[in-house]
């Protein structure tokens, strides 16, 4: 009965609302090779799962009391021949499985460029208290909860954080990462199709975490140009004193753009993550909240 | 009687095992359970060791261990310990033969050597913080503080125990729960002694080199 | 120097509405409760028989008594999230501002984990072991009380959180920097960390108990291989909290020495590491939820084959999955933050090994499965329970090898999708096994059966509220929602969080049926009367005693020489009715004291850890001073047993013989 309810659950997840949006619905080549990696893993498991589970209904209900005609073995309690049966079938799911899981974690290992002709656009991502900060260094503009790359082409992302751990994420476009002060962690992506993507922070931060959403958009290489050249000509310098207005608790901020950014800003960051009392860091404080 | 030839004509199968004996008498089942209360201890240590060993090397420009140790003072702070152990062990075997003036004085110098181990550490201690390396200067500092801190305050707590299994002794003499009792504290207080190998290999030997 | 350090008027939450009305509902509550014993002059009864109790059933009706009222506090925290992410669609806020329901995700998982699955499972545990083992109590049956009241303690300061001052609002794992003074510099994390301290030592100390008792103190007869699976399950479980909990214990020690004395384990500043503290935790983290769910595996055996008549199939299968599950909960932690960065070897290790785990597993579904096979199964109220898991775990069971996938796991880490995975086997395996265990052993505890009608009534809106609440919430994680959030923006998903809420009412419903279902069967108890003390026609040892037990479980000691010790004694019985009744030989029985210390020690402990919580240093002082004296006491007592007498025994054993006979 429940398992019932669970393929109505699942049939219209898929066909309601699944397919548009989030890890089932992927724009990029990082999310669809975890999908089809999740379909294959699902499939292996439920080819155990669901007769296990018919099985169980199936015998607790011929074998109930009231039947007659089920044979009482009251001592049926060992058989080596199903024991083997019973300790294989798991294991071998699990060696399936586990082939899966090991292959898959080399290839999708966020660290690991994604194979291209094509040079990577590099972004310095940044998670404060509760917006995002993206930094372009080659380009030399930064942005506020708004990420703009161009399609086709991998995306090699730095991540750090000014405080409290978050987590970056695109579901569309693929793997999350965490961002934690002090540290840099790595992340290759690559959007294959245009659109709005949703991104998100995926770990719990505080009181504005709820809206420390942004914006991923894809757009054809020459249009990329564009914004980018369009982004320099206009909005404040993304200095040490910018960067440390920034740094103050916010929530819900409207994304917005800065049209220069000083150089080295991302390891200053970085560095003041790991000694905030040392003068370096006086430049780029770290994240306060207020005293309750 | 030849023990070897005596079993010999017994059959094993007849024998009970001894997981068939029935409930262990009650000196055993404190012994054991106090046994693995200082294995969960050793638990915690190692805890505080990893935290220790992933943290040493983030001095954050404070001192560091090197600069800070003084093997001499730790070197006497092990004699104190190891010995302490010995005059334990003999406590015990007074114990075991019921001599009151034993078992006081054996106590009585394991808490002596016991209480110059703490002194010496806590004089270790005060010199580094006067230096100015606190606990709140480096993460390093932090863990080194903690785990020789946390062995420092088994130690007290074993001193404190001691205290009040001689005032037992005292006041009611040898009888089976103090006996008991005295078992768990030679054990607790032979365990220390093992953590402060462990200690004192890790964080004063190894870390001691610059 | 402030004397009351930082406690002022203040602390109490005047300007929120909902908390002062939760609060006073609380204190009402608790008054109404204590007005009554009160009025009707239980106290004296309620000290001697119970509070200053020291018998194993005693103490594991209490912690079972605990776990049931916490399991309403933790599910009223349940309904007001659903009920909040029901309605914050869009640009809505919902009615819960975010510093509140921050707090509430955050109590909602240390009160069902620490609160009310512990202490159920140790209930559990506590009522049945000794029984089942066929000796007198526990090895240490004060140090067993002590815990109780330490567990209680840690209850009392997370519901004093709820009046004065404020819960943390760090989500129930706390990692650092978010749970540093820095970035939380209310109260909060600091009673979520003393709470859990003062909790945790009692639990360590259950651990050494059973360890002890399990393993040098059985009935004679019974070798390992002879012990009821349970017992089995027990041990296991009692091995991890010896093992995990002093790891949780040193880290909560660190995280209390950086927010308290400015030290730097954790922080971002002077090289501290927040990592260590998510690997710390999870070392802890991952047994510990293998302590919560082998006891309910144990119970499934147990009650599986009872109700097939027949034994459980491939005993030392069983054992072997059981002991291989302890000790490979050890070596899977990294699975809870796939996402925080190592290298692709590290990740793809703890996959597999997080897989292997789920062999031991599913083996033990399949002997389940054959020991209904050829069976004639009842299907009373704890069969019911024990057929939901099976089908629920193996759902949950293959979204957590799904997720054991790390590229997988990095599309659904922290998502609803792992929010309904971890209910899914908690709720299925965990709570399914707790109702289960106390439906099955309530008429030993108490002598008088529970009422089917609204047990099975309670099992089915439990079964279908909690498909409705958590499948839509492994479809929103699918979809891209994260955890934790107090407001959302796309409408999408409201649908889905409006069934999950529906199905939160369902649920309620269930624990509305299960209250009935005690009112109901209180009333009725001399209808539902269980006068041979073995209603079910059960096989272990337990059942061999009169219901309720006498304080020393078994007039005399019984002797072992299988598996299923009562169950072979009843068909030698019948096989050799006419065996002369054997002269039983009465000997004086010595049973432990009953005492104040548990209780008076835990008093103290909640007054040292509201001051520490405070910054009241003197107060905190006294009550550690307090906690000694107590033990002190203890200590220098003179008497340590009570001694029955034979005669006494022999009375009781003849009044029970006849009332059997009738």
């Amino acid at each position: 009965m429940q398992y019932i309810l669970l393929t109505i659950m699942i049939v219209s997840a898929a066909t309601l609302g699944g397919c548009t949006e989030g890890v089932l619905d992927p724009k990029g080549p990082i999310a669809a090779a975890e999908r089809q990696i999740m379909f294959n893993s699902l499939g292996i498991m439920l080819a155990i799962v669901i007769p296990t589970i018919l099985a169980t209904l199936g015998v607790a209900y011929w074998f109930r009391s009231s039947n007659k005609r089920a044979r009482y073995l009251p001592d049926f309690e060992y058989s080596g021949r199903l024991e083997m049966l019973v300790w294989s079938i798991p294991a071998m799911t699990v060696l399936l499985v586990g082939g899966v899981a090991w292959v898959g974690s080399h290839d999708l290992d966020p660290r690991k460029p994604i194979v291209s002709t094509i040079k990577p656009v590099t972004v310095q991502v940044v998670s404060l208290d509760w917006k995002w900060l993206f930094i372009y260094p080659d380009q030399g503009v930064a942005t506020v909860n708004q990420l703009t790359i161009p399609i086709g082409k991998p995306v090699s992302f730095e991540l750090t954080s000014s405080g409290v751990m978050n987590s970056f994420f695109v579901p569309q476009l693929g793997s999350q990462i965490y961002t934690m002060a002090g540290m840099v962690t790595r992340l290759q992506l690559q959007a294959d199709l245009p659109g709005t993507y949703r991104g998100l922070s995926a770990q719990y931060s505080g009181n504005g975490f709820a809206d420390m959403r942004f914006n991923v958009d894809a757009v054809p290489a020459e249009n990329f140009s564009q914004w980018v050249d369009a982004t320099h000509s206009a909005g404040p310098v993304l200095d040490t004193q910018a960067y440390a207005a920034l740094a103050k608790p916010s929530k819900a901020v409207e994304p917005f753009s800065f049209g220069a950014v000083a150089p080295n800003l991302f390891n200053g960051i970085l560095t003041a993550g790991m000694r905030p009392n040392d003068p370096p860091s006086a430049i780029h404080p770290m994240s306060k909240r207020a005293e309750k | 009687m030849n023990i070897a030839v005596a079993l010999d004509d017994v059959h094993t199968d007849a024998l009970p095992d001894a997981s068939e004996a029935g409930p262990a008498p009650k000196r055993v089942v404190v012994a054991y359970g106090f046994w693995i209360f200082l294995l969960s201890d050793i638990v915690m240590f190692s805890a505080l060791f990893a935290a220790y060993a992933v943290l040493v090397r983030a001095t954050a420009g404070a001192p560091t261990g090197a600069e800070l140790f003084n093997q001499v003072s730790v070197a006497i702070e092990t004699a104190c310990l190891l010995v302490s152990s010995y005059t334990c062990g003999l406590m015990s075997v007074a114990i075991g033969s019921r001599r009151r003036f034993g078992t006081y004085f054996f106590a009585l110098v394991t808490f002596v050597l016991g209480a110059a181990f703490l002194a010496l550490e806590l004089r270790e201690f005060a010199g580094m913080i006067a230096a100015g390396a606190t606990p709140q200067r480096s993460a390093f500092l932090s863990a080194f503080f903690t785990l020789v801190g946390c062995h420092g305050l088994h130690v007290a707590v074993g001193l404190i125990w001691l205290a009040v299994m001689m005032a037992q002794v005292a006041t009611k003499g040898f009888r089976a729960t103090v006996e008991r009792r005295l078992l768990c504290f030679a054990l607790f207080w032979h365990a220390l002694d093992i953590i402060w190998i462990w200690l004192f290999t890790v964080v004063y030997l190894m870390g001691g080199r610059p | 120097m402030n004397l009351f350090g930082k406690l002022s008027w203040t602390a109490i939450p005047f300007d929120q509405p909902i908390v002062m009305i939760a609060s006073a509902l609380m204190i009402l509550a608790i008054a109404l409760v204590l007005g009554w014993v009160t009025l009707k002059g239980h106290w004296p009864y309620l000290w001697r028989e119970w509070l200053t109790s020291v018998d194993h059933k005693r103490i594991g009706v209490m912690y079972c008594v605990l776990a049931l009222i916490m399991l309403l506090r933790g599910f009223s925290d349940a309904i007001m999230m659903r009920a909040q992410q029901a309605v914050a669609a869009g640009g809505a806020q919902g009615y819960l501002p975010p510093e509140h329901f921050d707090q509430i995700f955050s109590a909602h998982g240390t009160i069902m984990i620490f609160f009310m699955a512990m202490p159920f499972m140790i209930g559990l545990m506590n009522f049945a072991v000794p029984l089942q083992l066929g000796i007198r109590d526990v090895a240490f049956p004060t140090l067993n009380q002590v815990s109780l009241w330490l567990t209680a303690s840690g209850i009392l300061l997370t519901n004093i959180s709820l009046a004065v001052g404020e819960f943390a609002k760090t989500g129930w794992v706390a990692y650092p920097p978010l749970s540093e003074l820095q970035f939380s510099p209310g109260v909060g994390v600091d009673y979520y960390l003393w709470a859990l301290q003062i909790s945790g030592v009692g639990t360590l100390m259950t651990g050494i108990n059973f360890v002890t008792t399990i393993l040098k103190m059985r009935a004679p007869g019974m070798g390992y291989l002879r012990m009821p699976v349970f017992c089995w399950t027990a041990l296991a479980t009692n091995l991890l909290i010896v093992a995990a909990f002093p790891v949780l214990t040193a880290t909560f020690a660190m995280l209390l020495l950086d927010r308290y004395l400015d030290f730097h384990f954790f922080t971002v500043e002077a090289q501290g590491n927040a990592m260590m503290y998510v690997n710390l935790f999870w070392v802890w983290g991952h047994p510990e939820v293998y302590i919560l769910v082998l006891p309910a595996f144990g119970v499934f055996s147990e009650v599986i084959a009872t109700f097939s008549g027949k034994p459980l199939f491939g005993y030392r299968s069983m054992v072997a999955a059981t002991m291989a599950i302890c000790v490979l909960s050890f070596l899977v932690w990294l699975h809870h933050f796939f996402t925080m960065g190592a290298s692709a070897d590290v990740n793809g290790f703890f996959g597999i090994m997080t897989m292997i785990i789920a062999v031991p597993t599913g083996v033990k579904v399949f002997n389940w499965l054959f020991t209904m096979w050829g069976g004639r199964v009842r299907f009373t109220v704890p069969v019911l329970w024990s057929l939901g898991f099976m089908v629920t775990f193996a759902i949950g069971g293959m979204t957590g090898v799904l997720m054991a996938v790390p590229p997988v796991d990095f599309q659904v880490h922290n998502s609803l999708f792992l929010v309904a995975h971890f209910h899914n086997v908690i709720i299925g395996g965990t709570v399914f096994g707790a109702i289960a265990g106390y439906n099955y052993w309530f008429p030993k505890a108490f002598g008088f059966k529970l009422d089917e009608r609204w047990g099975r009534a309670s099992f089915w809106c439990w079964l279908t509220g909690f498909y409705l609440a958590f499948m839509p919430l492994y479809v929103l994680g699918l979809l891209g929602m994260t955890r934790r959030m107090q407001h959302y923006d796309n409408l999408n998903w409201q649908p889905w969080l409006l069934v999950a809420a529906i199905g939160a009412l369902v649920i309620l419903a269930g624990i509305i049926c299960q209250i009935i279902q005690i009112v109901v069967s209180i009333r009725a108890r001399e209808r539902h009367r269980d006068v041979t003390g073995d209603p079910w026609n059960g096989r272990t040892l337990e059942w061999s005693t009169p219901s309720p037990p006498p304080a020393w479980n078994f007039n005399v000691l019984p002797s072992v020489t299988g598996i299923d010790a009562y169950w072979n004694r009843k068909q030698s019985a019948r096989a050799h009715p006419h065996d002369a009744a054997q002269a039983r030989e009465y000997e004086p029985i010595e049973m432990p004291k009953n005492s104040a210390t548990g209780f008076i020690t835990a008093f103290f402990a909640v007054v040292s850890g509201f001051a520490l919580i405070w910054h009241i240093w003197w107060m905190a002082a006294l009550g550690v001073v307090g906690a000694l004296v107590t033990i002190l006491v203890f200590a220098f007592r003179d008497e340590e047993e009570v001694e029955i007498p034979a005669e006494r025994i022999a009375q009781f054993d003849r009044r029970h013989q006849a009332e059997v006979a009738l």
